[in-house]
């Protein structure tokens, strides 16, 4: 078997992905709408984990995490990443072998690169979930996240899902054998308006960075945070039927205020006005808000509960 | 006989868990093995990332028949017995016998129960080894119960014997066992029958797979060091990061590459930290310039380009890595050479523990107490206060947040940098130590001096919130502290009395607690009251200067100096004052002492000293002296090895016990005025000049501390001893006699007293 040719570009990198993934029989779906810190906060995540029905999505999710901030000056660091994410409920046996052909598919043969599965717990105290896995390791670098989650909300998973979570910025600067992420060919190197990660996201870097870090305004921040928390509350506990008559839990759109409840303690977070001992009492309040969504959810046909 | 092998074939097993898995898949399945009956003359287990393996050899094939005989009833006995009886044996009436017996007639079971093929005791011993697996983490995957450590593929199980081999049958979850395994994830990949044990190890070494962690590791550590020995260069050992990587790959293969220049200048523990934790690359040091100047990185395959793609890779990955470090470093030293005030600073905002205050108040505490200790340790007080302040500020540095198993050590640099004397730094770097019982201990005086006030502020401080350790649980590490302070103190014999530092101590973090609220703060309130008027002298100074100090800072109200004074005009009535209650600052101190001694017990244990001989010691005055107290000890352990030791021992117990069962009968005390004139027989007068000659000396080698002269002194006293309670009676029915001679017995007690209390000496 002849390998591929090497991809030359990030998007190219994500593009393969997605055949990939789709060729395995996953619904490719698209980013979730709203700020998160990572693509297992898309609720084709957190909540399709949860139930019976079986499950399969691949996506590409833009995540935030405000205090990884570096005004685009580190190599590395971003406030702003690509993750790409793929779950599979329940998890199939060869889902590494699965995993290993998704690697050959950009390009990292396995018969000359050292791949290795590296023990790594994988644990979520905003969601009340965990899993047990390794983080994958390319020639000594993590190039992905691979979990069997077995609690998401407070519920055991039952089936188990299967997670893959790729750094696609880490993964892609590799692969293409980039230096600094702001050098790397966005589109195709040889394309006739060609752009690099830079020319499309060092402003914006800088400029978050700045938000971020210095002028976010944590008044309206914290105002926010107790608004979506009540807001959650709210609809966890209207009543499941609409006017009509008819059984509408709304597990999402409650679910939607937990993700924001989370992303706006991430910015308080980085603007450093959350001490030590309230930190946890923060986290805490966006759990219970998980666990309520899980809870309601579970409830619901997508969870596989009889209507 | 045949031989047993097992496979359980998984996804990848963690690391750190493979060696105690080894452990437990032999000990529960021999153990089953042979509860069932059966006998093997040998088992060895092995692991790989994705197997755990197990070879039983010279396995009995079938347990043995047994014939068990139960008694039962008398067969007049009521119905109910009998099917009781019945029901136990499970058996039926026509299945017994009837014998008889004394009594009469009684009922009899013979229960035979035939042997059974080794087979069908491997396959439920497995079975249930497998359910019921110790693993510290398991978990379930797709829609399966079973829990396994990761997902569990394959269960390989034969018995093989000169006829060949079987597999043994079972299935666990929809797993069925079979004789078949895979070999290496990538080199060979394609299923393979095996026959037994060596034919399994054979197999596996052809489909790239070394079974044996030990062998993995001593492959690794060879070739390693080849790798090393060819650019002139030595691995620096680390066999706890060896055993880990043997844990990683089923075939090694290590590869060696080389620091790029542009971080050779970072300190060689950032290096060797950064590239073990985060890379776990051996670290490779060039003899010549002493730097670490390369690192060997073991993988997992071998590849057509001889590994070049890949070493490559982890020459990225780590030029990246150390960026961050070299990034962290020149900032860190930044701050440190415009002298740390931030972190200072810093440090008031982090949490100590939420009872003990913010690391800045326990690092003000530190620094008072290590002025203390300074003089005991011939350290200058200034700069054992200015070194305890310096620290722990690498606590506040990026490169310790990074890794914080470099703190201490950055401390040095930082403090260095910031243009402290040696002293100083060198104490940042070695106050923590020694850490574990092998750890070493520091020596030089100004390390000393913090490295003591620190665990004194720990164990003082957790004391006065009572937090003690209890049975296994010690969270805080203080049986570790224990130990640290034991051992500065009698590696660098310090002269000190613990009691002193520990109530200084156990009063700083007292005060800390009138800054808290409520109950808390009315508890430190009334304890500031009992020990102003309990202690005297420097204490109480030191206790009014420390409460006026926190009340004040809490801008009371009260006029402080002239409550002391209304208070101590009125004590003792103003303060009800029991020093002995607990939460006073008696009682801790002395809570506290007694927990030393304890572990001082284990330390000297470790060193050959029995406890008993540790009591005998410890009840004499002057034991918050450990330097005191383990003199004393090794020269009475000395004495108690030799005979004249030993039958002294009993000598001075037999004194003992005749005393105080006299004194007892009598109501009094017999310890004045034996008189030489009153002795009958020559021992009785030989005992008399033979302690006129050795009290004095046992008196002046105490004063002198010279506890062997001083054992040497009343050992003496054994053959005049002997002699007297062989030739005299003591309880004489003249009166006159009788007490002379116990008044002389009561010169043996005191002499023995002035050593030790002979008494909790055993045997």
């Amino acid at each position: 078997m002849t390998s591929p040719k090497p991809p030359r570009s990030f998007q190219e990198i994500i593009l393969r992905l997605q055949t990939y993934w789709a060729g395995q029989g996953c619904a490719v779906l698209q980013p979730y709408d709203m700020e998160v810190g990572a693509g297992t906060f898309h609720p084709a995540t957190t909540l399709r984990a949860l139930g019976q029905r079986s499950w399969a999505a691949a996506y590409v999710q833009p995540s935030r995490r405000p205090t990884d901030g570096r005004y685009g000056e580190n190599p590395n660091r971003l406030q702003h990443y690509y993750q790409y994410q793929v779950i599979i409920k329940p998890s199939p046996p060869d889902l590494q072998n699965l995993y290993l052909g998704s690697l050959k598919a950009i390009g990292l043969d396995p018969m000359i690169h050292d791949i290795r599965f590296v023990e790594d717990d994988w644990e979520s105290p905003t969601l009340g979930a965990w899993g047990l896995g390794w983080e994958v390791w390319c020639d000594g670098m993590e190039v992905s996240q691979f979990t069997y989650f077995q609690q998401v909300g407070g519920h055991d998973c039952r089936p188990v899902s299967g997670e893959l979570t790729y750094g696609l910025e880490r993964l892609a600067m590799y692969v293409l054998g980039a230096e600094h992420v702001m050098d790397m060919p966005f589109n195709d190197p040889g394309a006739a308006i060609a752009l690099t990660y830079g020319d499309i996201f060092r402003q914006t870097e800088q400029e978050y960075s700045r938000w971020n870090f210095d002028q976010a305004d944590t008044e309206t921040l914290f105002q926010h945070f107790k608004d979506a928390e009540a807001e959650c509350a709210r609809i966890i506990a209207a009543s499941e039927t609409d006017s009509a008559g008819r059984r509408i839990p709304m597990a999402h759109p409650a679910y939607d205020q937990c993700i924001k409840a989370s992303h706006i303690f991430n910015l308080l977070d980085a603007r450093g006005v959350i001490s030590v001992t309230e930190r946890q009492a923060y986290i805490g309040r966006v759990r219970a808000l998980a666990r309520a969504c899980a809870d309601l959810f579970l409830t619901t046909e997508a969870a596989g509960a009889s209507a | 006989m045949p031989d047993l092998l097992i496979e359980l074939f998984s996804e990848e097993i963690p690391a750190r868990m493979q060696a105690r898995a080894r452990d437990d898949l032999k000990r529960l399945v021999t153990d089953g093995l042979v509860q069932a009956g059966l006998t093997y003359a040998s088992a060895g287990a092995f692991s790989t990332p994705r197997r755990l393996a197990l070879t039983v050899e010279g396995l009995s094939a079938q347990s043995p028949d047994t014939r068990e005989e139960r008694k039962g009833p008398r067969t007049d006995a009521p119905e109910k017995a009998l099917e009781g009886f019945l029901r136990g044996a499970g058996l039926t009436r026509d299945q017994l016998q009837v014998r008889d017996d004394k009594k009469g007639q009684v009922w009899f079971a013979v229960i035979a129960r035939k042997g059974r093929p080794a087979s069908e005791i491997v396959a439920e011993v497995l079975e249930t080894t497998i359910r019921d697996f110790p693993w510290p983490k398991s978990m379930r995957w797709g829609t399966g119960s079973l829990r396994w450590v990761r997902p569990l593929h394959s269960i390989l199980c034969i018995l093989s014997d000169e006829s060949g081999a079987t597999t043994v049958p079972l299935n666990i979850d929809g797993i069925a066992s079979g004789n078949s395994t895979r070999g290496h994830r990538f080199l060979s990949p394609d299923a393979f029958t095996v026959t037994g044990f060596d034919d399994y190890v054979a197999r596996l070494r052809r489909a790239h797979v070394m079974l044996d962690p030990a062998e993995r590791e001593a492959e690794i550590r060879q070739q390693a060091e080849n790798l090393a020995f060819a650019r002139g260069w030595q691995i620096v050992p680390d066999d706890t990061l060896l055993s880990e990587v043997a844990g990683l790959v089923e075939w090694p293969v290590p590869l060696m590459g080389v620091i790029e220049d542009r971080f050779l200048d970072l300190p060689p523990e950032v290096l060797q930290t950064s590239m073990k934790e985060h890379q776990k690359f051996f670290s490779a040091r060039n003899p010549k310039t002493g730097r670490i100047e390369g690192f060997v990185t073991v993988a997992n395959i071998a590849t057509p380009d001889d590994g070049e793609t890949i070493l490559a890779g982890n020459q990225r990955v780590l030029a990246a890595r150390l960026s961050d470090a070299a990034f962290f470093w020149e900032n860190d030293l930044r701050e440190a050479k415009s002298g740390m005030n931030a972190w200072a600073e810093g440090l008031k905002s982090v949490t100590f523990h939420n009872k003990m205050g913010s690391q800045a108040d326990r690092i003000a505490r530190v620094a008072a107490l290590a002025r203390e200790i300074a003089p005991m340790v011939g350290a200058d007080p200034d700069q054992a206060e200015t070194a305890a302040r310096v620290a722990k500020l690498d606590l506040q540095s990026a490169m310790v947040g990074e890794f914080p198993e470099l703190q201490g050590i950055m401390g040095r640099y930082y403090a260095q940098a910031a243009g402290y004397p040696d002293a100083v730094a060198d104490a940042a770097r070695d106050h923590y130590s020694p850490l574990g019982p092998s750890d070493a201990v520091p020596t030089a005086p100004v390390s000393v001096a913090v490295a003591l006030a620190d665990k004194i502020d720990t164990l003082t401080g957790f004391w006065a919130i009572d937090e003690k350790p209890t049975g296994s649980k010690d969270p805080f590490a203080l049986r570790r502290a224990a130990l640290g302070t034991i051992r500065l103190i009698v590696n660098n014999v310090v002269r000190s009395h613990l009691l002193d530092a520990a109530k200084t101590g156990l009063l700083a973090n007292f005060s800390h607690q009138l800054n808290t609220i409520g109950e808390e703060r009315t508890k430190a309130v009334d304890l500031a009251w009992e020990t102003i008027v309990a202690e005297d002298g420097r204490l109480a100074k030191h206790a009014q200067k420390i409460f006026a100090k926190a009340l004040n800072d809490r801008n009371s109200k009260i006029d402080w100096n002239a409550a002391v004074e209304k208070a101590k005009a009125q004590s003792p009535d103003r303060v009800k004052l029991d020093p002995d209650r607990p939460g006073t600052l008696n009682h801790t101190s002395h809570n506290l002492l007694a927990f030393l001694h304890d572990r001082l017990k284990v330390h000297l244990r470790d060193q050959g000293i029995r406890h008993d001989i540790i009591d005998a010691v410890l009840a004499q005055p002057g034991n918050d002296d450990l330097v005191l107290v383990v003199n004393r000890a090794t020269a009475l352990n000395a004495m108690l090895q030799t005979e004249d030791g030993r039958n002294l021992t009993q000598g001075l117990k037999r004194a003992g016990n005749i005393l105080a069962q006299a004194e007892e009968k009598d109501g009094v005390e017999y310890s004045f005025g034996a008189d030489a004139k009153f002795a009958e027989t020559d021992q009785e007068r030989a005992l008399f000049a033979a302690l006129d000659k050795a009290e004095p000396a046992i008196r002046r080698a105490i004063a002198d501390e010279d506890f062997p002269a001083a054992m040497t002194a009343i050992a003496a006293l054994r053959a005049p001893i002997d002699a007297f309670f062989e030739a005299v009676q003591v309880n004489s029915d003249n009166q006159i006699l009788r007490r002379n001679r116990l008044n002389l017995l009561s010169r043996i007690r005191n002499a023995g007293r002035e050593i030790a209390d002979f008494t909790k000496i055993e045997g």
